[in-house]
């Protein structure tokens, strides 16, 4: 039995900070939910709010049939969480750790080892070595393992692939899909947009406010506008270059190119750039229609005027 | 709750250094406080100035010198090299003679002797003044008996209960329990579990549905047995090393003691739940526990000397209380009947600082 979890109206300030602002979700069962914003969007805050770790100011919330404020002993019992800072005992091994967090819970390894096998078998070989001198993506692994000992049938995973290199990424990511395979719930938070397209649903989140919540396609379909991505041998010169032409739209960095979304049509578009470029001194000028990703259509949400 | 004593003990046996802090400052510190640090005076140099130099003054020098309390340093010839014998500060005392000594002693009855002491630091002042005095009186004592006469003067007769020898080990030892009971028991737990603060652990911790009474005691337990430990080095130092009896009940000093350990305990936790980091932790327990338990508890300074807003202040130090409570039972051999006073005043602030700590100790991170 998987659970679903409700938030209504949630908000949450800090002294000098409004973390979260009347936030309202809706998260089916056995689904892989990822929220992505940037630092300081509030993603933090709503997990602890989830975990019963810290009190909403406003709002109500509930995990299964489990109130988020009353019945957080019961939640505690059902839901695993993973802290994003790295929050196990650096001083113990593997194993010790793993043990440890498994009498927390009153259960054992072996008891639950079917459901962490997936996990726990990439770093069994190393079950002896003290936590602390692991590799990011093999702490991470540790520390889902640990979030999951106790059987929970929703985990919430803060930041899991924070500083940890490509090819981990990855197998966590497959490690999360067949988690969800097995029956739990999912929440995840990112700062990585290209993460967000493996989630069913992602919250895109900015300053305590989401933005919307959509499956990534839809996301990527709904983006209004094209995407013209520009390439020169100036590349320092050209985020300024293209600032001063006539009624830019946007533009933005975005890896190796420079992104400029248009209404227009984009072939127009293009030729009026490319002769602004070159008049401005540019060679090698390379221009090209992407497709939106996340990040754009997470950047154009951003940038939205408020509607009032 | 094994679960949790294990993983502590895990935690402080392999972090090797803090080991040998834990065993290591009481060692020292017994070590320092009762050999280096002490108020005893050995082989104080002191400088004779002898007006007179007949047999009397001569028998009474070589009494003085014989104990092993003074060195001679020197022989003045006159007045004017006393002061700058002193200001060269080789010598501590000087004893003058006055002239004709043993000839106005037998002809008057009376003779006098001025002791010069360097009284900048006050305690061996008065010491040095006692030993001499002291040695001084017993010469005239003897050899009025011998020439059985009967002693001019009345002579005031002063035993040392309890520490016949003065030992300052037998004061320093039990405000040294003292302060590092309080020191191992309550910074170790603070800091302990500030540190799962600072790492995100209690984040982990609080999320499981173990029950903080259960992370408290877990936390605790540990450092209730090393400080047992620690306790039972301090007594066989003291014991065997600078002699000091245990005159009263080993069982209630052992009960006593516990207790006073469960109360730095509470106190540790309740630093715990105040402050934020271990180094927040740590300056908490050595400003509010460490200095006012060394400085106010009787230990190193009489409470009877202190001002009535320090006296006052003394009676909410823990330390005070238990110190009196091993005195009693160590030197003066009493037992609890005598000191349940103080066991209860230790028990109620250790009920207080447990119910305050428990209150405080949050289920959420706030």
């Amino acid at each position: 039995m998987s659970l679903a979890v409700k938030i209504k109206n949630v908000s949450k300030s800090y002294p000098n900070a409004e973390a979260l602002k009347s936030i309202t979700l809706d998260i089916g069962p056995n689904e892989l939910f990822g929220f992505i914003g940037p630092d300081g969007a509030g993603k933090t805050t709503l997990f602890r709010i989830l975990t019963s770790l810290i009190l909403p100011d406003k709002g109500t919330g509930s995990i299964g049939n489990f109130d988020i404020v009353k019945d957080y002993r019961k939640i505690r019992k059902e839901v695993g969480y993973m802290p994003g800072r790295f929050s196990l005992y650096g001083d113990l091994t593997v194993e010790e750790n793993l043990q440890f967090y498994a009498r927390l819970f009153n259960t054992s390894i072996k008891e639950n080892y079917d459901l962490i096998e997936d996990v726990y078998k990439q770093i069994e070989p190393f079950k002896k070595r003290r936590a602390a001198d692991l590799s990011g993506g093999m702490k991470q692994k540790l520390a889902l393992s640990c979030a999951l000992i106790h059987k929970p049938q929703l985990i919430i995973l803060d930041e899991p692939t924070t500083g940890v290199d490509a090819i981990s990424r990855k197998e966590f990511w497959a490690l999360l899909k067949s988690m969800q395979q097995k029956g739990i719930t999912i929440l995840v938070s990112t700062p990585y947009m290209d993460e967000a397209a493996l989630c069913d649903r992602v919250a895109l989140m900015q300053e305590g406010n989401i933005l919307t919540i959509d499956r990534p396609g839809q996301i990527v379909q709904d983006f209004s506008g094209k995407i013209l991505g520009i390439k020169t041998n100036q590349m320092h010169a050209l985020l300024n270059d293209l600032l001063q032409m006539e009624q830019p739209e946007r533009v933005y960095r975005f890896g190796a190119f420079v992104h400029l979304v248009t209404h227009d049509n984009p072939d127009a578009c293009a030729k009026k750039v490319r002769s602004h470029l070159e008049a401005k001194g540019h060679q090698n000028i390379m221009i090209q229609e992407q497709p939106a990703s996340i990040e754009d259509c997470f950047l154009a949400l951003m940038h939205k005027p408020e509607t009032p | 709750m094994w679960t949790f004593i294990k993983k502590e003990f895990f935690h402080i046996f392999r972090d090797y250094r803090s080991m040998v802090v834990l065993f290591g400052i009481p060692l020292i510190q017994v070590l320092l406080f009762g050999f280096a640090i002490t108020n005893d005076v050995n082989n104080a140099k002191i400088a004779l100035l002898d007006h007179s130099k007949d047999p009397v003054t001569r028998e009474i020098t070589h009494k003085l010198l014989s104990s092993h309390y003074f060195l001679l340093s020197r022989y003045l010839n006159s007045e004017d090299e006393i002061k700058p014998a002193f200001k060269k500060g080789e010598i501590k005392e000087v004893v003058v003679f006055e002239p004709h000594f043993a000839q106005k002693l037998e002809t008057e009855g009376k003779a006098r002797i001025q002791l010069i002491i360097d009284a900048t630091n006050p305690n061996t002042a008065s010491i040095l003044n006692g030993y001499t005095t002291g040695i001084i009186n017993s010469y005239t004592l003897d050899k009025m008996k011998k020439e059985h006469r009967l002693p001019a003067e009345v002579n005031v007769q002063t035993a040392m209960m309890y520490n016949p020898e003065l030992k300052s080990a037998f004061m320093f030892v039990p405000g040294i329990m003292t302060v590092i009971l309080m020191l191992v028991s309550a910074m170790m737990t603070s800091i302990s579990i500030t540190k799962e603060k600072e790492l995100g652990t209690m984040e982990a911790l609080l999320v499981s549905p173990v029950k903080p009474s259960v992370i408290i005691l877990g936390k605790v337990t540990p450092y209730v047995v090393l400080s047992s430990i620690i306790f039972a080095i301090i007594v066989l130092l003291s014991r065997f090393v600078f002699g000091m009896p245990i005159e009263g009940s080993i069982g209630l000093l052992v009960a006593e003691s516990l207790l006073f350990l469960v109360m730095a305990l509470s106190l540790g936790i309740l630093i715990s739940t105040v402050s934020k980091s271990q180094q927040q932790a740590m300056l908490l327990s050595m400003f509010v526990l460490m200095m006012p338990t060394i400085l106010l508890s009787g230990f190193i300074f009489p409470i009877e000397n202190m001002p009535l807003v320090l006296q006052y202040l003394s009676d909410i130090m823990p330390g005070k209380w238990f110190i009196i409570i091993i005195k009693n039972i160590m030197l003066k051999g009493n037992g609890f009947l005598y000191i349940w006073k103080e066991t209860l005043i230790i028990f109620s602030m250790t009920l207080f600082f447990l119910m305050v700590s428990i209150k405080k100790f949050n289920v959420r991170l706030e």
